[in-house]
């Protein structure tokens, strides 16, 4: 009895406290959602983060045009209920942006963006197919989408083996609707410039792929493989083919399995040399806007927190909050008593152009068309024991992924 | 107290059986009809009745896991994966065959009941552990196939977009006009429940669930009756599915991962098994409390760490309290939230004597 009776009292006194004001006037509210316990929650801890300190640098410059900038992170567990639930709760708060993470969390909330006129945002994951911004108005996929770095990965393996004709490849990819995505793409390609494609899928939870590896080294001897995998399987993957005798100079891993973890866990960079990753933001620590928010570390008496070492997430993380915030300035131009609504937000995501952060952002062009901004990528290898740059900002094969685009939107 | 039962003469069977002989109970009813009809809905903010719509959605599915695990005894894993069969089976009729809501919704729930009969087959010979890792398969097969076959899954996306339910030429969309199409669902589950243990063949599954042998004497034809209670069970969920799917406007599988099923067992357990009232504590309980920790974390968090620690802190906090949660229940007070509840109920009726 007397217990209950104290978990009631908390429960309601935890109800009431909740119930606070919404906040003070003209605060703008971007919403996040995290994965710091779920499946994949390698990303969240160090992405995060990054959110957070980039909103700080902003807010410490003055916020965005004399208006301060609020990050409210909401943790969902990589399950869908609680995203929902969490997606109520931003729209509550007055969120102007919703920084979603997770495909079947942006399936899910697809409708409910649209509906409510809240932009929400899909980096690196999500669908492909909301890139078509005529059809999906309030979903900003802001990098390159699965069909973009499939057509990425295609255009990578062609320079490096100086031509695809009569080449073979392999996709090695976690078997779920995300892992699936790219494939319509990279049939075409197949087709178009005459390599043979052929595809192993990985069952959840993708921690056991010897078999496939074997089959991709020595059965079907492939020239490259394109890994698209998540969690923890990328490192897994980079075990295997390196078990199994393929050379990771000719692997190509989408952007989920990009991170220094996913090296890290495969047995550190010297295992690793030569594999390949594809990027939407830069990685490293030689930025002016990483080198500001070390400053302002230290200005508070602080170290700078070791999670800016995993750079891969990090960046990204500045990237989002840096997309998100770009529109929100841009919304305030049209604004500037900083009474947005996610609609002026909208049109300041599809207004959002030369923003790069001194590199550290692909040069994104959103227009109201075309909501992934280009499908900028870069390669970066593992070489003596850190990421180097390989490539600069590319993308490939647009005209494939346009019509796949189109095909989409006639569904 | 006011609740009593002496006083209260029944002259008829009709008023021996109905389902609520007490007029207190028959009161609270009415009072609860009030709140939940009138008051609450329009006075909850529109994220609130977000929240209530999310717990009414999971009162369905955990009634229909309790029929099954709570009232029946077998153990099922599967839950998730029937929701799933519901969800694309209206998903698909909705979208490729333009059926309505109301013909989309008991469809999913046939199928659902259908597929979940089958996987109930293995019930005659297994118990227990066993069934539960029979269901297990369940859920993995139905994963995958939806996973794979894209004449179910709509494409290599595994996802169908739904329009909003309409009545007539009435479209739902709004959180309050959802909040009352899944109320309305929610009392049909209670009362559907309420009188299905009441019904002989609720009497079978009990009998089946305390004592399977000494069922089968009795007359208890145990293979139909299990098969029954996996196909209600069942039905119930693919329900759930149908709901999720027009609540989220789409259908997509990775919402009905094994997760969920233990989520949904989760509820139960700490609700009640066997109890009506159980089932709804626990859905809204698991519902409930990932949503209330941040709330609380980021109002007293502050005074004792930094604001970036409580981020960090918030999902490790979750996990380390439900499962010790889960822990205290099942030492305290195995039989869940439905017994504490009665165990007040008891304290008021009795009081003030002791016993």
């Amino acid at each position: 009895m007397r217990m209950l009776a104290i978990v009631l009292t908390g429960l309601v006194g935890v109800a009431l406290v909740g119930v606070g004001p919404a906040g003070a006037s003209h605060e703008i509210v971007l919403g996040l959602q995290c994965d710091r316990t779920g499946a994949t929650q390698t990303v969240g801890v160090n992405l995060c983060p990054g959110y957070h300190d980039y909103v700080k640098l902003i807010n410490a410059k003055g916020g965005v045009n004399g208006h301060k900038i609020r990050a409210l992170e909401i943790d969902h567990e990589y399950k869908v209920p609680q995203g929902v639930a969490a997606y109520g709760r931003h729209k509550q708060e007055g969120a102007v942006v919703i920084s979603l993470y997770g495909t079947p969390h942006t399936y899910a909330l697809t409708q409910k963006l649209t509906e409510d006129k809240i932009p929400g945002t899909s980096p690196g994951f999500g669908r492909a197919d909301a890139t078509d911004g005529t059809r999906y108005p309030y979903i900003f996929p802001i990098a390159a989408s699965y069909w973009s770095q499939g057509a990425a990965a295609v255009k990578f393996a062609k320079d490096q083996l100086k031509g695809l004709k009569g080449k073979k490849i392999a996709y090695l990819f976690y078997d779920n609707p995300a892992g699936r995505e790219p494939i319509p793409v990279l049939e075409d390609l197949a087709k178009q410039e005459g390599f043979q494609l052929r595809t192993f899928a990985v069952p959840p939870p993708g921690v056991e792929m010897g078999a496939q590896a074997l089959d991709i080294a020595q059965r079907y001897r492939a020239d490259f493989v394109i890994a698209h995998l998540f969690g923890r399987s990328p490192s897994v993957s980079i075990k295997e083919l390196k078990r199994v005798g393929y050379p990771l100079r000719k692997v190509v891993s989408f952007v989920w399995g990009s991170a220094e973890a996913d090296v890290e866990a495969a047995g550190g960079f010297g295992v690793a040399e030569g594999y390949n990753t594809m990027q939407y933001a830069g990685v490293g620590q030689d930025f002016q806007v990483i080198k500001e928010i070390r400053e302002l570390y230290k200005k508070e008496g602080k170290e700078p927190p070791e999670v800016m070492a995993s750079t891969v997430y990090y960046n990204r993380g500045i990237l989002w909050a840096a997309v998100a915030v770009e529109a929100v300035r841009n919304a305030l131009k049209a604004k500037p008593d900083g009474k947005i609504t996610g609609d002026d937000v909208k049109k300041g995501f599809e207004r959002i152009k030369g923003v790069t952060l001194g590199g550290l952002l692909p040069p994104l062009e959103i227009t109201p068309t075309d909501h992934e901004g280009g499908g900028w990528v870069q390669i970066w290898q593992v070489k003596g024991g850190k990421f180097v740059k390989t490539t600069d900002w590319f993308k490939a094969y647009q005209d494939v992924v346009a019509k796949h685009i189109q095909e989409a939107g006639k569904k | 107290m006011i609740h009593r039962e002496c006083g209260v003469l029944k002259t008829t069977y009709a008023a021996d059986m109905a389902l609520y002989p007490l007029p207190i109970a028959r009161w609270t009813v009415a009072g609860l009809a009030v709140l939940f009809g009138l008051v609450l809905p329009f006075a909850l903010h529109e994220y609130y009745l977000s929240i209530v719509n999310l717990i009414a959605i999971a009162v369905v599915g955990a009634l229909g896991l309790n029929i099954l695990v709570g009232w029946t005894g077998q153990i099922s894993i599967g839950h998730g994966a029937f929701m799933s069969v519901g969800a694309y089976t209206a998903a698909n009729f909705a979208v490729r065959l333009d059926f309505p809501f109301w013909l989309a919704l008991p469809l999913g729930g046939l199928m659902a009941a259908l597929v979940g009969a089958v996987v109930g087959i293995p019930s005659l010979r297994i118990k227990g552990l066993y069934l539960a890792i029979a269901t297990l398969a369940g859920q993995l097969i139905i994963e995958w196939t939806i996973n794979h076959v894209t004449f179910i899954s709509g494409g290599v996306q595994a996802s169908i977009e739904v329009p909003r339910p309409t009545l007539g030429s009435f479209v739902i969309a709004s959180q309050l006009e959802m909040y009352f199409l899944l109320m309305t669902f929610v009392v049909i589950a209670i009362v559907a429940t309420l009188n299905l243990m009441r019904s002989r063949v609720g009497r079978a599954f009990i009998a089946i669930r305390d004592h399977d042998i000494a069922a089968e004497l009795t007359g208890v034809n145990i293979f139909r009756y299990k098969l029954v209670a996996f196909a209600v069970s069942s039905f119930y969920a693919g329900v759930t599915g149908v709901l999720y799917t027009y609540y989220l406007g789409i259908a997509n599988y990775e919402q009905f991962q094994i997760v969920t099923s233990i989520d949904y067992l989760a509820m139960i357990i700490i609700g009640g098994l066997g109890s009506v009232l159980g089932s709804i504590f626990g859905a809204i309980f698991v519902t409930l409390l990932p949503i209330l920790i941040p709330y609380a974390m980021e109002a007293f968090g502050g005074l004792f760490m930094s604001q970036a620690a409580v981020r960090n802190t918030i999902p490790n906090l979750r996990l380390i309290l439900f499962g010790s949660l889960i822990i205290i229940f099942l030492v305290v007070e195995p039989e869940g939230l439905n017994r504490l509840w009665r165990n007040i109920r008891n304290y008021f009726r009795f009081w003030p004597f002791a016993y």
